[in-house]
């Protein structure tokens, strides 16, 4: 029988697309269920006030505010010095043995279990540095938990922009780090704000690492500084649903979708933001 | 006036010896056309004389390079100046993914060296001096992407300019262009020439012969013959010169 090329084209183009409707399915189905189960516990109150009757009623106030305060704490931290040692692994570093260490370390930091970071951050930060388990601490262990993210897209993102770029700025007299400000990072921008997307969204969502490090089971008051312990969503959800018994099941989604909400709105600013860039620089 | 002198300039990338003992004179307000087979290390020496070679890793350069009488391979040259003075012009047109307006002010902007309400006559004149005004003087603001390729590589002549260069190096320049872009940008070379030194490297014998006033026949990192570009393609010295310019080179 000879092939035909119609029949083969429509089987490629069902599979391809069965295939794609698949991923998007769970996708959809957690988003679905998450709205469907806790949309009706989501008020101003439960937004804005404490946890009360042992987190059975009342608010998730200090969590909310909590997970802001880790997430804006981990990029104070990690944005810096992710993309500074992303130019300079980029634009400084020469091809030599311990570069190339440095990189292998960076990928294999990347694929390090996350509740190893919540460890690594209780010996280092809690205990050695004595900074207790703290705002500060839980930020330091989120930070290096996302700085090979950071690095890795700051990267990707300072490669991809046209060698051409750094030769004429070069060649027209503008010294090194002239030619990196004004005509390397401009154009690596987007990239770079997608790798701050996906730190956000992890620093925001992991409850390994801050479990020793910053999260309270139970605390019903804001933090007042960095050295404060704060409840945080992730931890905050993992207690409602494991360790205290009888919450309601719209308490437990309704804390998952305004994790989920806080984590999508700053993904949606960060997109924006990204594809104002974009509009502005085409190559 | 002599501006730009080599003497015995050595170049290696590693092991590879790319240019030999190279020793040349190139007077002030002329072009020099250097031509060559491929790969005999034509763009390392305009690199070499702006010392964009120093980009690239393992090299080793030894001889002198004098620019105004100055020996640019001193440790103590500052890069900033020297490239400021000597320009160039790469052989595809690389504009910024910018308005024509940013390109010319690129420059400008970081070396500080216009105030910001002579910007607008500054961007004028250096259209004007690639004869791209009367092109462009309404399309200020457009992606420098969106011109023609001839266009392209006259915007980046362009923004050259005002960061005053007194040499202009150019890397075959018209290898992307169709036969009347390049006509029109040896026009402009000529006009140039009143107040630049160009040096070109070019793969077009024919170009070589109609723009230049002398030229330089390198071969396998050698410079083999230099002079007057009517000697060089009529009554060459060297067999090996003759050869090429004749087309019957393997
Ligand atoms: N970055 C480099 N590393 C190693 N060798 C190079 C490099 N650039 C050029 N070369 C070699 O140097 C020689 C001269 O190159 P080039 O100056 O580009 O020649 P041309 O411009 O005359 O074609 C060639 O043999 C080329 O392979
Ligand atoms: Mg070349």
């Amino acid at each position: 029988m000879k092939p035909n090329p119609y029949r083969t084209e429509r089987i490629a183009f069902t599979l391809l697309l069965i295939s794609t409707v698949v991923i998007i399915l769970p996708v959809f189905f957690i988003v679905f269920i998450i709205i469907q189960k806790g949309f009706s516990a989501i008020s101003w109150e439960f937004l804005t006030s404490i946890p009360k009757m042992g987190m059975r009623e009342g608010g998730i106030f200090p969590a909310i505010v909590g997970t802001l305060y880790l997430v804006l704490g981990t990029l104070i931290f990690a944005l810096p010095l992710g993309v500074f040692s992303a130019i300079y692994l980029t634009e400084y570093a020469q091809d030599n043995l311990l570069t190339r260490l440095i990189k292998l370390a960076i990928i294999n930091l990347a694929g390090v279990p996350s509740v190893v970071y919540g460890l690594f951050g209780l010996g280092i930060f809690v205990i050695f540095l004595k900074l207790g388990a703290s705002i500060l601490a839980g930020s330091l262990t989120l930070g290096v938990m996302v700085l090979p993210i950071i690095i890795t897209t700051s990267k990707e993102a300072l490669d991809s922009v046209p060698k051409s770029f750094r030769e004429v700025s070069l060649s027209l007299g503008v010294s090194k780090w002239q030619t990196i400000r004004y005509s390397v990072l401009p154009h690596a921008l987007p990239g770079i704000l997608t790798g701050i997307i996906l730190a956000i969204s992890r620093a925001a969502g992991e409850t390994a690492p801050i479990l020793f490090t910053v999260a309270a089971f139970y605390l019903p008051k804001l933090p007042h500084s960095v050295f404060d312990q704060a409840m945080a969503l992730p931890y905050h959800l993992y207690v409602i649903s494991t360790q205290v018994p009888n919450v309601e099941v719209k308490i437990r989604y309704g804390t998952a979708l305004v994790l989920m909400m806080i984590v999508l709105s700053l993904n949606l600013a960060a997109i924006i933001l990204r594809s104002q860039f974009r509009k502005r620089k085409k190559w | 006036m002599i501006i730009i002198e080599t003497q015995r300039l050595n170049f290696f990338y590693g092991n590879f010896h790319a240019l030999k003992d190279i020793t040349i004179s190139i007077s002030e307000k002329s072009i020099t056309a250097l031509i060559g087979p491929s790969g005999c290390g034509k763009s390392t020496f305009l690199k070499a004389l702006n010392r964009m070679t120093d980009l690239i890793e393992g090299t080793k350069i030894s001889g002198h390079i004098l620019i105004n009488r100055e020996n640019v391979l001193d440790g103590k040259t500052d890069l900033v100046s020297l490239r400021k003075k000597v320009g160039m012009v790469f052989q595809r047109p690389n504009p910024f993914p910018l308005s024509v307006r940013e390109n010319i002010l690129f420059g400008p902007k970081i070396h500080q060296i216009v105030k910001p309400n002579e910007y607008e006559s500054l961007i004028e004149n250096s259209l004007r001096a690639v004869l791209l005004w009367n092109d462009l003087k309404d399309r200020l603001d457009a992606n420098a992407l969106k011109l023609s390729l001839e266009q392209q590589q006259r915007l980046c002549i362009a923004r050259l300019l005002p960061v005053k260069p007194d040499v202009l190096l150019m890397d075959e320049p018209c290898s992307t262009l169709d036969p009347i872009s390049t006509e029109r940008i040896e026009e402009l070379m000529r006009v140039l020439k009143e107040n630049y030194t160009i040096i070109i490297v070019t793969h077009n014998m024919q170009q070589a012969a109609r723009v230049s006033d002398d030229t330089g026949f390198m071969l396998l990192g050698e410079l083999i013959e230099f002079g007057k570009t009517p000697n060089i393609f009529t009554n060459p010295r060297h067999q090996k010169t003759n050869d090429y310019v004749t087309g019957r080179f393997g």
